[in-house]
């Protein structure tokens, strides 16, 4: 039996640093494609510029649009419209899907297309050198930010449910089971499936940050993770440093 | 023999019909005078043709929806002007690299910046050449009649298809607006993608080849990119061969290629002692001069330049040997003047305007006049 990672892949090697969470998210996307029993040939994976669109484009074996940085939503929708057979996953990450590429997004959130979004989210721009992203939170320090962040960051899943979406899920890489289950559930919506993973970048965020070790990283986005019926519990301020997880569904 | 395809449409639809019968089957766009015409055409066309029609959130979008579309198999396109056109340029430079197939209308006003929405100008004509950063060829073909729109976007259509490069027809808005009588025949060729997923997609054995282009779908496992790529689509980001490679084919392909795609247009120009050398609707005004000057006597040719990129240089070196002076009448202020003439080694005139109106043929003529004085 071959198992999903091998089937899956393209290359056999990685660009992410160490202790990078975006090697947890390709594993899941790929389990979860592999669980749906998707064809190869049916789908389409697009990405921006950034380390998360790296997660797609070459590892893995199917179609692969790997564009300019902020576009992907837009590549995207041209192409499902142009073959709407086509099973069609945008992977990108904070800064290209919702910085230079935010307008696009919420557009494609509103028109509601068959799309799945997976956005990863490492709260800074990695690939550039650790400069402050639209998701960088209150108070962290940046290569453009040295004494602190002083600006609020996006809520993405309150984002682009706000402007149509109708399926939105936010994890972090350290609960890869339920990332598969939302990323199958996102793919399974007819409309536009979004799913924020958090996944944390030791190399431009943890050392500016006094994170001593990658441990110390992932334990404190463990942390900063609180479950929706946690929330009544945080102060306005203390949310803004929070992540709100689960699901995020047409009931909300 | 009357022609039943024969119809008075304007400019721009005469441009959308063309698109039409060339096999497009994808439009995206954003609105934008003066080109909005062309939009509104297609929205209710397409989609009883088995198209697609999508109204993006800018042209940056738009521009990105065509070329994902393009790669999903489609015909694609999409029509702009000016402010829209510079929003464009990072996915033009996209196409270029990808080498993906796709017709751009630029119907042109005056500018630059917001301008003259509704009045003419020709000022986008080095911006389609060099208007993206790095070095890429794309075609740009110029009408000057509602009939060339029709004409010239299906070859816009072929000749992308044929060298997977971006062709732009570009329009101007005297000529997107006017209206008259125009043949929507149905005789051409179409040329069709080579969909050979065995072969690479972005390599030839040739420094000048195309590659096959298999779609999304199709089994291939593509790799697009962006980024420098060897010839199957993995990224080389530090290798100085694949990319001078890549640069060199995607440029040579084109350039190697000149007499397949200039195309120009001789009147009087046998026994001429001078000549106008110019396009688009600015073509109509010296092709009216010519004819008043003959009547008068004047030895008076003119070349029309319907290929503007890549540039038709060996019919322009030509004209420039076999007159006395060549005139040059343009809606800016001397783009296609500054390129032609390193290859014209006789005296030229130019007649430059820039006020958001035609130029008259009394002006070229008054033109031609003082430079044979």
């Amino acid at each position: 039996m071959t198992r999903a990672m091998e089937q899956w892949l393209r290359v056999d090697n990685t660009a992410f640093c160490p202790g990078c969470g975006h090697g947890i998210l390709l594993g899941s996307l790929l389990r979860a494609i592999d669980e749906l029993g998707l064809e190869q040939k049916q789908l389409l994976f697009v990405s921006g510029i950034g380390c998360a669109a790296w997660i797609p484009s070459p590892n893995i074996k199917a179609d692969t649009l790997h564009t300019l940085h902020g576009r992907a939503v837009a590549y995207a929708t041209g192409a499902k419209l142009a073959n709407p057979r086509l099973t069609t996953i945008v992977v990108s990450g904070d800064g290209d899907l919702t910085s230079i590429g935010g307008n696009h997004l919420i557009h494609a959130a509103r028109r509601n297309l068959d799309l799945t979004i997976l956005c990863a989210n490492n709260q800074i721009y990695g690939m550039t050198g650790g400069q402050t992203a639209p998701t960088t939170p209150l108070g962290v320090k940046t290569a453009t930010d040295p004494r602190g962040n002083p600006y609020r960051p996006f809520d993405l899943c309150a984002l682009v449910k706000a402007a149509g979406a109708p399926f939105a899920a936010r994890w972090p890489v350290t609960r890869p089971k339920k990332l598969v289950e939302s990323i199958k559930r996102a793919i399974q919506t007819p409309g536009l499936g979004f799913v924020e993973a958090l996944s944390p970048c030791p190399t431009q965020l943890g050392r500016r940050n006094r994170f001593d070790d990658v441990a110390a990283l992932y334990d404190h986005l463990n942390r900063s993770c609180v479950s929706r019926e946690q929330v009544g519990q945080l102060s306005q301020k203390e949310l803004l440093n929070h992540f709100v997880i689960g699901e995020f569904g047409e009931d909300e | 023999m009357s022609d039943t395809s024969r119809k008075i449409l304007m400019g721009n639809h005469a441009a959308a019909e063309g698109a039409l019968a060339a096999g497009c089957t994808f439009y995206a766009g954003y609105p934008i005078t003066p080109s909005s015409d062309i939009m509104e055409f297609l929205a209710d066309q397409l989609p009883r043709r088995g198209g697609a029609f999508i109204q993006m959130e800018d042209e940056i979008a738009s521009i990105s929806a065509m070329i994902g579309a393009s790669w999903a198999g489609a015909k694609a396109m999409t029509a702009t002007s000016g402010p829209g056109l510079s929003l464009m340029m990072e996915g033009l430079g996209y196409a270029a690299f990808t080498e993906t197939p796709c017709v751009i209308i630029d119907v042109q006003r005056a500018g630059p910046a917001t301008g003259q929405a509704t009045r003419v100008g020709a000022g986008d004509i080095l911006q389609v050449r060099f208007g993206s950063h790095g070095d890429y060829c794309p075609i740009a073909l110029c009408p000057w009649s509602v009939q060339e729109m029709y004409d010239l976007t299906i070859r816009a259509f072929n000749l992308a298809e044929r060298f997977r490069v971006p062709s732009f027809l570009l329009a101007e808005e005297a000529v997107g607006h006017l209206r008259e009588s125009v043949s929507l025949h149905q005789n051409f060729e179409r040329v069709e993608r080579n969909r050979d997923i065995t072969r690479p997609p972005f390599g030839t054995p040739e420094v000048d080849g195309v590659p096959p282009m298999p779609a999304f779908g199709d089994g291939a496992n593509l790799m697009v990119t962006g980024s420098t790529h060897d010839e199957w689509g993995y990224r080389k980001v530090d290798h100085p061969r694949e990319h001078a490679r890549l640069v060199e084919r995607i440029n040579r392909k084109i350039l190697d290629h000149q007499d397949e795609i200039g195309q120009v247009e001789r009147r009087y120009l046998e026994d001429a002692e001078v000549a106008i050398l110019a396009y688009g609707f600015t073509g109509r005004s010296a092709f009216a001069a010519v004819r008043t000057l003959r009547a008068q006597g004047v030895k008076v040719g003119l070349l029309r330049l319907i290929t503007l990129w890549p540039f038709p240089e060996n019919a322009v070196a030509e004209l420039g040997r076999s007159v006395r002076a060549v005139i040059i009448p343009e809606m800016n202020r001397g783009q296609v003047s500054a390129w032609a003439r390193q290859f014209l080694r006789c005296p030229v005139h130019c007649l430059n305007q820039t006020n958001g109106e035609v130029i008259e043929p009394n002006a070229i003529a008054d033109k031609v006049r003082e430079a044979m004085s």
